[in-house]
């Protein structure tokens, strides 16, 4: 079990910047997720924190240990390929048995480990077939065991259920679940899926252009953005940001409707917005429809999830430009496109962002 | 198609062939040069190995049944250059694998000029076995030749005189089988580094990233992931050079003639000497058919065995 900590961490290829200095503290047996857009940076900082690839500035320490200059062999860290990265040339089981005759285990004892993770993973029918003839969750399977058997200080996982379909990932999403609350092992996982690592993360570092652009819960993540860039990406769809000027305790959107701010909220944006300008965010869940609503809108699309539906309701701009925001309503009631509707902001959900900063405002007493 | 047309098309017949006009264009010269030049020769001399013919004799040939196969399997000296082609194949083959997947694992390894050094290495390869055979033999020589100069050994008198299989005079057997198969290694390792290479090459990083992580040392990586990654690809070199090493003729006639004595010579040798020689036309053609049936067996054995490595 493992303590792994980021201290200006940076990466450049050539002039590129990969990812910019980072600091970061992995708590033990935390379950930590690395998310963002491909090219941000994120498998980028797995692999410095494997060794698989060598820093270009700051240090790694893994139980305290500087680690930063040591071959991968040496950090005691275990690595979950995207595409599995099993051998190709041997069955499953001479798959997982490698790391532990690489080490020169006693037979008995390997005999032994591979036992556990065999029944662990529910793999026995396997362990005489090639990699080649399995499924991909199998493949997975597979390399899970290989990382586990070891027992290693932290397990890192480069986005292990990229590779497959979407049912199998939804299972597999749980397996892996279930094996970190199992093991309680360090385990950092990188995926580019927000959904993903909503389900299965204690805490999220959001990266973005080789910056982190947030690090948090996946609640905090969802409910208290740290800029604009978070909003958008977490959720789908994403927050919905609405840009108008603050004056006078409301702000006024450039379709002339006007958005009377939480009493709460009013010192914080006073304070922050010298421009005036500030970008209201809210969660579809967090308008609701009522006739009474301050804020009009004009039904332009209807998606229906089943459970729920969403509406993509149409806020008339300045100079017939118009802007889409998304409001969450319940599945029964069926809005006719075109039709006018009205809507309230939920007060404790709304959140407001600098828009020339993009950062999020944050209230003082909060 | 109008009339028009078809006097038209029908006029420039020559300029228009048919596309079964072009394949028999293509097929038939072929064709016919492959059954001229290969089948009819091929089938011919399996006729011509179950009779008496000599092709200097003005003589029909003579049907004898199976006169010729027993001869040959009866044939102690036979079996005896049979014995010598296997010795020097399996030495020239088991040190060019060694040497060429050496040579493969160096160059895999990019530094500054590696391209131009892979290409100096495959030199040896290009050139026609006739002339190093001859160029050999100039290095080889005792009074004159290069090597024992660089080697510091330029007294005629004590120093050895390589394919004459002596040193100070005094026979050293062995000494001129060794110095063809030398000869034979320098000319195609090269071959089998590029095979090996081409291997070498095809192995996927991440394996290696993969035992890095399991904390495999180089030696465990090479002996678990190297090898048997490229195993299959070195099995294709032995087959591919055992065959040339069973069929082996130019090299060895460049160099040593067979000899001294018969030391090195080698079963093509023989044969050659038995139906260019000696004219025994209907003799040397059940050799010749004893030696394929030798290499067809030796071939199957090797593509079986390719063939579970890869099943597994």
């Amino acid at each position: 079990m493992a303590t792994i900590e980021l201290h200006q961490v940076e990466k450049k290829f050539g002039d590129f910047p990969a990812v910019k200095p980072m600091d970061l503290t992995i708590q033990d047996g935390e379950f930590l997720v690395l998310l963002g857009p491909s090219g941000c940076g994120k498998t980028t900082t797995l692999r410095m924190i494997s060794g698989l690839e060598t820093v270009t500035g700051g240090t790694i320490s893994l139980n305290g240990r500087n680690v930063t200059w040591l071959h991968p062999s040496e950090r005691d860290v275990a690595f979950v390929f995207q595409f599995f990265a099993l051998y190709p040339h041997m069955t499953v089981r001479q798959n997982i048995v490698f790391p532990l005759q690489a080490e020169r285990m006693a037979p008995a004892d390997i005999d032994k480990r591979v036992a556990e993770v065999v029944k662990m993973l529910r793999i026995e029918h396997l362990m005489s077939q090639r990699p080649g003839t399995l499924s991909g969750g199998d493949q997975q399977r597979a390399a899970l065991a290989r990382a586990l058997v070891r027992r290693p200080a932290a397990f890192l996982m480069d986005e292990p259920l990229g590779a497959l379909d979407a049912e199998l990932r939804e299972a597999m999403r749980a397996e892996i679940k279930q094996l970190h609350i199992d093991q309680h092992a360090t385990t950092v996982y990188v995926t580019h899926d927000q959904i993903e690592a909503m389900a299965m993360g204690d805490r999220i570092v959001v990266m973005s252009n080789a910056v982190v652009q947030q690090v948090g819960t996946p609640a905090e993540v969802y409910y208290n953005p740290a800029n604009l860039f978070v909003a958008r990406f977490i959720g789908s769809p994403g927050m919905n940001l609405v840009q108008g000027q603050f004056a006078d305790q409301t702000v006024r959107f450039s379709g002339e409707q006007n958005y009377e701010v939480p009493a709460e909220w009013k010192p914080a944006i006073k304070k922050a917005t010298g421009s005036n300008s500030v970008t209201v965010g809210f969660r579809p869940e967090a308008a609701h429809l009522s006739e009474s609503g301050a804020l009009v809108g004009e039904v332009y699309a209807v998606d229906i999830h089943g459970s729920y539906s969403m509406l993509h309701v149409k806020l008339a701009g300045s100079n017939g430009d118009f802007e889409i925001v998304h409001v969450r309503t319940d599945r029964r009631t069926n809005y006719p496109i075109g039709a006018q509707v009205r809507f309230d902001l939920n007060p404790e959900m709304v959140r407001f962002f600098d828009t020339s900063s993009e950062a999020a405002i944050q209230r003082e007493n909060a | 198609m109008s009339s028009a047309n078809l006097t038209a098309s029908s006029g420039r017949r020559i300029n228009r062939l048919s596309d079964r006009a072009i394949k028999n264009l293509f097929i038939w010269p072929t064709l016919i040069l492959l059954i001229v030049m290969n089948v009819f020769p091929l089938f011919y001399s399996l006729y011509l190995s179950f009779t008496d013919y000599s092709a200097i004799a003005r003589v029909a040939p003579r049907w004898i049944d199976f006169a010729n196969f027993v001869d040959v399997l009866n044939n102690e000296q036979l079996w005896r250059y049979f014995a010598t082609t296997g010795r020097f194949a399996f030495l020239s083959v088991g040190l060019q694998m060694v040497l060429g997947f050496g040579l493969a694992m160096l160059v895999r390894e990019k530094f500054a000029g590696s391209g131009i050094v892979t290409t100096l290495i495959l030199i040896p390869m290009m050139l026609s076995s006739v002339v190093v055979g001859l160029f050999w033999k100039l290095m080889y020589n005792p009074t004159f030749g290069y090597l024992n100069f660089l080697l510091g050994l330029s007294n005629p008198a004590t120093s050895p005189d390589w394919l004459a299989s002596r040193v100070a005079n005094i026979p050293v057997p062995g000494l001129a089988l060794w110095s063809v198969v030398f000869v034979d290694v320098w000319m195609w390792s090269p071959f089998v580094m590029l095979l090996a290479l081409s291997g070498l090459n095809a192995i996927p990083d991440y394996l290696y990233e993969a035992a890095a992580i399991d904390r495999a040392s180089s030696w465990f990586q090479f002996r678990r992931i190297t090898l048997p990654q490229v195993a299959p690809l070195m099995l294709i070199a032995v087959l591919f050079r055992t065959i040339e090493a069973f069929k082996s003729f130019d090299l060895v006639m460049g160099m040593t003639g067979g000899g001294p004595g018969d030391q090195t010579e080698v079963i093509a040798v023989n044969l050659y000497r038995l139906a260019f020689t000696q004219w025994d036309t209907g003799f040397s053609s059940a050799v010749a058919y004893i030696i394929l049936i030798i290499i067809i067996a030796i071939s199957n054995l090797y593509i079986k065995y390719l063939n579970q490595m890869r099943d597994g």
